[in-house]
């Protein structure tokens, strides 16, 4: 397996977008290191040549025709933004 | 009508199709139930009276003027809160949801309209269904109804207990690693997972959509098997769904007979199992022994032994991905103390998300990080195809696979949430079913001495749905455990 099983909190949380609380990640990095450490288990099965399955039969692509159809009204779409303006869902500003 | 609260959904159908019942009449019967005891199960979320109460007067004025949808028409069912219902909250008991109203309706939900049920009741789960003991609620836990010190099984506790408690005939529930089998047998009901693909996802909020179903739970093998047959079948909005017309579950289960051959996996009766639920498991199997069917041992040791390790690094690695939608930007929890967009992100999340959920997402986000990638997520999708062969060759010797649905009772509230790992591995013998995408179904075998119920798991081939219900339909009518209702 990885060798390691501490992982680094702070790489993770950053990747996933999460702020934690110091009390937070000293708690996950206990609990995740002792859950790592039961997965390592499965490094001791033979998987030589077994093909990886992503589910559990086959999934194809699915295409349908291109072509309009009705879809969410803006209204509809919007009801749930945390802030709108002008039928667009309103953020803090991104670029100066 | 206090009479009504344990009818099943079978029974409720004959009274309205007699005309000695109307749905209003049901419908308030239960509400009102739901409004004295729900205080201490905590079953419910929210609950939109007026809205049901519609629903009812329409389901009756069809029934008076001939236009009955089914026979299922004007009988309540409760939805896990996790599955969309136009005009209603979604909340998937997380902050993040707390205020959102689903836009449209999820497949089964417009399934279950065209049958006539009364869609009421959003039931309360564990955070975007990640628990097995409910507890993970943002709104707070559901207690069992048969001993509310002790904890309902998740993460469709809500649905169960509702069920369980005389709240509701029917309740849909999901499942991605034994979410609606678990407390199904924890609760002393009906609980089944379909087949992957058989019941869309469409309007399911995702968890780990490799491994998510929709199914029902029922105090009944004949009510499960009426609700599966209004939910079941093909929905080119999911393209996982598996194309084909579903059977009519209902007619098909009173067709099959035994015998019946059937595999005991002698692996999920080892260490870790509690003695008492091992002896009502085999009590249970000696029946179908008796019956004339043949038990056969079979092996399934890679599920029994790496099906946990497998599962939380396949489920959380496709959670963290769901999850990336709940950003604060288009809907759900957004921070008001962001500096800036980015910092958007990290605090919504911060302030949106549980604990359980977390912790999910940082253990799937560093599972498929770059250098652990093929060490963890790929090593687990090749032992998961492992584990799906060890099934497949299983069930071509047998038509079911018995075992427990789960090796302990309902456990305290409170005793497993200090210890993630402790609690994942009360799904081990579930988890593996959807791993290899089979149906899996739950029914009530019995009780502890402290009586506290007792399930048998019944695992099947892909599609095979109305051979297991036979099956469990078998022993349900030679006991009388779906009878025995909890006393609040």
């Amino acid at each position: 397996m990885a060798g390691t099983s501490q992982l680094d909190i702070d790489y993770v949380a950053n990747l996933a977008r999460i702020a934690l609380t110091p009390a937070e990640k000293e708690k996950f990095s206990r609990q995740l290191d002792d859950v790592l450490h039961y997965v390592e288990k499965l490094g001791a099965v033979d998987v030589t040549g077994v093909e990886p399955m992503a589910h559990a039969a086959p999934v194809f692509n699915v295409w349908q025709p291109d072509e309009s159809r009705p879809g969410l009204p803006v209204e509809d779409a919007l009801r749930n933004a945390p802030a709108q303006c002008d039928n667009m869902v309103a953020v803090p500003k991104v670029v100066e | 009508m206090s009479d009504l609260w344990f009818r099943s959904a079978t029974e409720l159908a004959a009274l309205l199709g007699a005309g000695r019942l109307s749905s209003v009449e049901l419908v308030q019967s239960l509400r009102g139930r739901a409004q004295a005891l729900d205080g201490r199960i905590h079953a419910f979320n929210s609950f939109d009276e007026a809205d049901a109460l519609a629903q009812a007067r329409a389901a009756d004025e069809r029934r008076a003027s001939g236009r009955a949808r089914g026979p299922l028409d004007g009988v309540p069912v409760a939805l896990k809160d996790v599955i969309a219902v136009s005009g209603q909250p979604l909340t998937c008991s997380s902050r993040m949801l707390e205020n959102y109203v689903s836009p449209y309706d999820a497949t089964v939900t417009e399934r279950l309209k065209a049958a006539g049920l009364v869609v009421c009741g959003r039931t309360n789960l564990d955070e975007f269904a990640m628990g097995s003991s409910n507890e993970n609620s943002a709104f707070g836990p559901v207690a069992n109804p048969w001993d509310t010190s002790r904890v309902p099984g998740g993460s469709s506790g809500g649905s169960a207990a509702a069920v369980a408690a005389g709240f509701a005939p029917l309740a849909l529930g999901s499942d991605t690693g034994g979410s609606i089998r678990q407390p199904a047998a924890l609760c002393g009901i009906v609980g089944m997972k379909p087949t992957y693909g058989l019941v869309s996802r469409y309007g399911l909020a995702a968890f780990a959509s490799s491994l998510d179903q929709i199914g029902p739970l029922a105090r009944t093998v004949d009510d499960a098997a009426l609700l599966l047959g209004a939910i079941a079948g093909h929905d080119p909005r999911d393209s996982t769904s598996f194309k084909a017309e579903a059977p009519d579950y209902a007619a098909e289960v009173a067709n099959r007979k035994g015998p019946w051959r059937l595999g005991v996996p002698k692996e999920f009766f080892g260490a870790g199992l509690d003695p008492e639920i091992g002896a009502t498991v085999r009590t249970a199997i000696d029946f179908y022994r008796k019956q004339g069917c043949e038990i056969r041992e079979v092996s399934l040791p890679f599920a029994a032994e790496y099906a946990v390790a497998a599962y939380y690094i396949i489920a959380t690695a496709e959670a963290s991905s769901n999850l990336a939608r709940y950003d604060g930007v288009r809907y759900g929890h957004r921070s008001t103390k962001a500096k800036d967009a980015v910092d958007l992100y990290f605090r919504s999340r911060a302030e949106g998300f549980g604990e359980e959920v977390k912790r999910r997402i940082i253990l799937g986000t560093y599972v498929l990080s770059s250098g652990y990638y093929d060490a963890y997520y790929l090593r687990a999708q090749k032992v998961r195809a492992l584990i799906r062969n060890e099934f497949t060759a299983a069930l071509q010797e047998v038509d079911a696979l018995l075992s427990p649905t789960s090796p302990v009772p309902a456990f305290k509230l409170g005793e497993k949430s200090a210890d993630p790992l402790a609690m994942y591995l009360t799904d081990i013998y579930t988890i593996s079913v959807n791993l290899a995408g089979l149906p899996g179904l739950s029914v009530p075998c019995g009780f502890t001495a402290a009586g506290l119920p007792v399930g048998l798991q019944l695992v099947g081939r892909p599609f095979d749905e109305a051979g297991l219900l036979a099956i469990a339909r078998s022993y349900e009518q030679a006991h009388g455990w779906s009878q025995r209702h909890p006393a609040l």
